[in-house]
């Protein structure tokens, strides 16, 4: 995520507090550009990605509207365009650029986006889980004995055969485990946008809310994990 | 708007194009081909490149610097296991190669900036304006040691260098431009000495690359070595002679070596012959394409793992591809064709010239640059992973390799201990674990104001501009205040470095343009001579015999005088040619208009 993850509550108000051309000082409207002196404006740093690209804030993304209105913008900052402009346009056309960039290859991804989201609406955890999730703690310690037993074979030998054999039947699992998780995410994801359509005020729909992200951010961690300890497996038994 | 021309600056040839009426073109000189060999020689005359200073190769090849491209941004290190074969002497200083020429000693980038210089030479002879602005083009996989010493070799020839741009997707740029294609396309760059893949999506006008991946160190010249090796193991069998310890029979071999790989890409078989030292006779062998595809086919095979690669990280199957385009000398081999064909089940496009298409992509992106072009965008990928040494020497990587660029990442440093006033950071570039097994980029030391452990926050900023080039800024989160950051580059010339080495390029740019002068007086006398000689031999039966005389008298003073070095003298000698043939030239007007006029009655011609 490269830290770019700062934002507030209340963008609103910072927002607003932008609103004058960083160049002629004056008072515009322009979303990117300045109406009098039409040159380029920072993108403001508490914008949010979906804003960016005048998307709600949804887990379901048309990426052709995606793409399209990222070749947009593209057109619009890329530092190809500037090379006659003044320093300042240049460093802006540069920073918003790379905005952009990182901008697009978020949303573009499902489960980055899913995760972006996450920041957004419930605040950035950087607790990045270290044990293996409860309903697959016997499955993983088992795992981990396996592999480290397969490390220290010797890889000719009839043993090392029959841990690579298990390994396989485990890397099978996981996968499989990879796939329903996956599937709970699409189902959350579903559910996350259907309450934003209806965009109730109710308590219930805030406890909804809530449930929903938390479920989200439970499966999204252990997705990582049980990634982590599939490309290890992947890599050890190749 | 001062014209930006576009340069490929290859390992083996080198060009300049620009862009006419929104079409690129190459630029070549009066009498030269458009490619120049990108080879420096030290001659009694001073420094000389292209095609004069590649007939040094063998008559004086310990100074004569030819895949200088091979050393940029690398050091000594890095290019253990093939100094051997390399007949001029390398030498490192401050981690960078210096390439010895007689008693001077010069960096990979003022070689370089040779070679540009020359080109610079021929588009401002071509164009009639003096030409201070180029886009330069560099292997995909380029790190960031060799993009920056690409940019330090334009700035010491004279050069601003507006964009540094990867080879395969300025390729994609002069193709798309032709071909007005859609849809997913893949080049596959195999040049002198180096080897890039890319994947891109071109759609509306955007080319957008969705993958790159290559191989630095394999090339056309690669191939030419195996070949060499081969040679001189029958030599040394036949008869008993190991040329591998003298370098000017060495070049020969190399050369002959080249030849036949060039040959085969058209016949089934071919003949190497060359002469041996001290008159011990001829070595004389056959060579067949199958002979030549069994010793290269591991390094075609080299090539296949990068487009694999490729593939994964843009998440595609051979059969997304739509289009296959061949760039580089060496793709003309048959068996490269037959390799990348297999690979993605197409027929690869070979229209555009493999040498020169790279050259007019940069001259496409130098238009864009310049407002010339505005339908067209390249938004090109960062090859390697960019990141920090953390600790117990790990890497953490800030940017993935394949991100769009310009690409940016923020780091937020504090301190351990209480009043500590710095901290170290080490910049890697790479996809490996551990610090110590990717490219060392920089170290630098970041200022932190005294203050109690884990107070200071400062924010870094690491930010790949759209050159591929890494720029680092900090900012002390509690004052607001931005640091300037001096990064140390580990394997590359510091700024002060490029600075002297510009002022020493002023210095010798004297020597250099009294070379050049020699050269072109040469070059011209020669092109005299033959048509002369020419005239001669269908005209000469229509002037006195005494004046044939004078014209020959002149013809031999004019050769003896191009055998020196004052081009003053042999200029003076080409007039006093022209002079004694004016005689001629008149004659063999007449008599040509007589020609036209026979048979026909003067009713027809008035």
């Amino acid at each position: 995520m490269n830290g770019h993850t700062h934002h507030t509550d209340d963008r609103r108000e910072l927002q607003m507090a932008r609103s004058m051309c960083c160049h002629c000082q004056s008072e515009m409207a322009g979303e990117y550009f300045c109406d009098r002196c039409v040159k380029v404006q920072p993108v403001s740093k508490d914008l949010d990605y979906f804003s960016c690209f005048g998307l709600p804030r949804r887990l379901a993304i048309d990426t052709q509207v995606l793409e399209a209105k990222f070749y947009e913008l593209s057109r619009a900052f890329h530092p190809d365009f500037y090379q006659n402009k003044s320093d300042a346009e240049q460093s802006i056309s540069l920073g918003n650029s790379a905005m952009l960039n990182t901008a697009y290859r978020t949303l573009r991804d499902p489960i980055q986006r899913a995760e972006y989201l996450l920041d957004l609406e419930a605040g950035a955890v950087k607790d990045i889980r270290t044990s293996p999730p409860a309903d697959l703690f016997e499955e993983i310690l088992e795992l981990q004995e396996t592999l480290d037993e397969f490390r220290e074979s010797d890889r000719s030998s009839q043993h090392a055969a029959t841990l690579r054999a298990k390994l396989h039947t485990d890397r099978t699992n996981l996968e499989e485990r990879q796939r329903d998780m996956e599937a709970r995410l699409q189902q959350l994801f579903g559910r996350w946008d259907a309450l934003q359509d209806r965009g109730e005020a109710t308590e219930q729909a805030r406890a909804e809310r809530t449930l929903i992200l938390k479920d989200m951010r439970d499966i999204l961690s252990n997705r990582t994990y049980v990634k982590n300890i599939v490309n290890d497996l992947v890599a050890t038994i190749a | 708007m001062t014209r930006i021309v576009g340069i490929d600056l290859g390992t083996t040839n080198s060009l300049v194009a620009y862009m006419d009426k929104g079409t690129p073109c190459v630029i070549s000189s009066r009498h030269e081909r458009a490619m120049v060999p990108s080879v420096v020689a030290l001659t009694d005359n001073g420094l000389i490149v292209g095609d004069p200073a590649k007939e040094h190769l063998t008559r004086n090849p310990e100074r004569t610097v030819y895949s200088v491209k091979r050393f940029m941004g690398k050091s000594l290190a890095d290019v253990q296991s093939e100094l051997a074969y390399f007949p001029y002497t390398l030498t490192e200083k401050g981690g960078v190669i210096r390439i010895q020429l007689g008693e001077k000693s010069y960096s990979p980038p003022q070689i370089s900036a040779m070679i540009l210089k020359e080109l610079k030479l021929r588009a401002e002879a071509f164009l009639g304006e003096s030409i201070t602005k180029a886009v330069i083009t560099v292997p995909a996989y380029f790190n960031d040691s060799q993009r920056q010493a690409t940019k330090d070799a334009g700035m010491i020839a004279g050069l601003e260098v507006l964009r540094i741009i990867n080879e395969p997707t300025a390729a994609s740029l002069a193709y798309g431009l032709q071909e007005k294609t859609q849809g997913t396309i893949v080049v596959y760059d195999l040049g002198g000495g180096t080897f890039d893949i890319s994947i891109l999506k071109l759609k509306n006008g955007i080319f957008e690359v969705l993958a790159t991946n290559g191989d630095t160190h394999l090339g056309g010249d690669d191939f030419d070595q195996l070949i060499t090796d081969l040679l001189l193991k029958d030599i040394r069998a036949q008869h008993g002679l190991d040329l591998s310890t003298h370098p000017d029979h060495m070049q020969a071999v190399r050369l002959q070596a080249e030849g036949a790989k060039i040959r085969l890409s058209e016949t089934l078989k071919t003949t190497v012959s060359l002469d041996l030292p001290d008159g011990q006779g001829r070595f004389t062998r056959e060579l067949t394409r199958d002979q030549l595809e069994a010793l290269c086919s591991p390094l075609v095979e080299r090539s296949l793992g990068p487009c694999r690669l490729a593939l994964k990280d843009s998440g595609l199957n051979p059969t997304d591809i739509d289009e296959v385009v061949l760039v580089g000398g060496a793709t003309r081999m048959p068996l490269v064709r037959q390799r990348v064909q297999a690979l993605f089940g197409k027929e690869p496009h070979c229209d555009l010239n493999p040498d020169e298409v790279v050259a007019l992509g940069a001259a496409v992106q130098a238009d864009i640059l310049s407002g010339g072009t505005t339908d067209m965008l390249l938004l090109d990928v960062t090859p390697l992973s960019l990141g920090i040494e953390t600790m117990g020497g790990v890497m953490s990587s800030l940017i993935r390799r394949n991100t769009t660029i310009p690409a940016s990442a923020k780091e937020m440093f504090t301190t351990y201990v209480d009043g500590q006033t710095g901290v170290d950071i080490h910049i890697l570039q790479g996809e490996r674990e551990l610090a110590k097994d990717n490219r060392s980029l920089a170290r630098f030391r970041l200022k932190v104001p005294p203050l109690p452990a884990g107070v200071p926050r400062i924010e870094v900023t690491f930010l790949i501009d759209a050159n591929g080039i890494l720029n680092v800024m900090a900012k002390d989160m509690r004052t607001g205040e931005t640091q300037s950051i001096e990064v140390k580059p580990s394997y590359g010339l510091s700024d002060q470095e490029v600075e002297r080495m510009i002022e020493d390029s002023f210095k010798f740019a004297a020597d250099d343009v009294s070379a050049r002068k020699v050269i072109e007086a040469r070059l011209d006398a020669g092109a005299l001579i033959t048509t002369t000689e020419k005239s001669l031999a269908d005209g000469g039966h229509l002037v006195p015999a005494e004046e044939v005389a004078k014209i020959r008298t002149a013809l031999s003073a004019l050769a003896s005088a191009k055998e020196g070095t004052d081009p003053r003298a042999i200029r003076g000698r080409m007039a006093d040619l022209e002079h004694a043939a004016k005689g001629l030239t008149v004659a063999m007007l007449d008599d040509s208009l007589k020609q036209g006029l026979q048979g026909k009655k003067i009713s027809d011609v008035t």
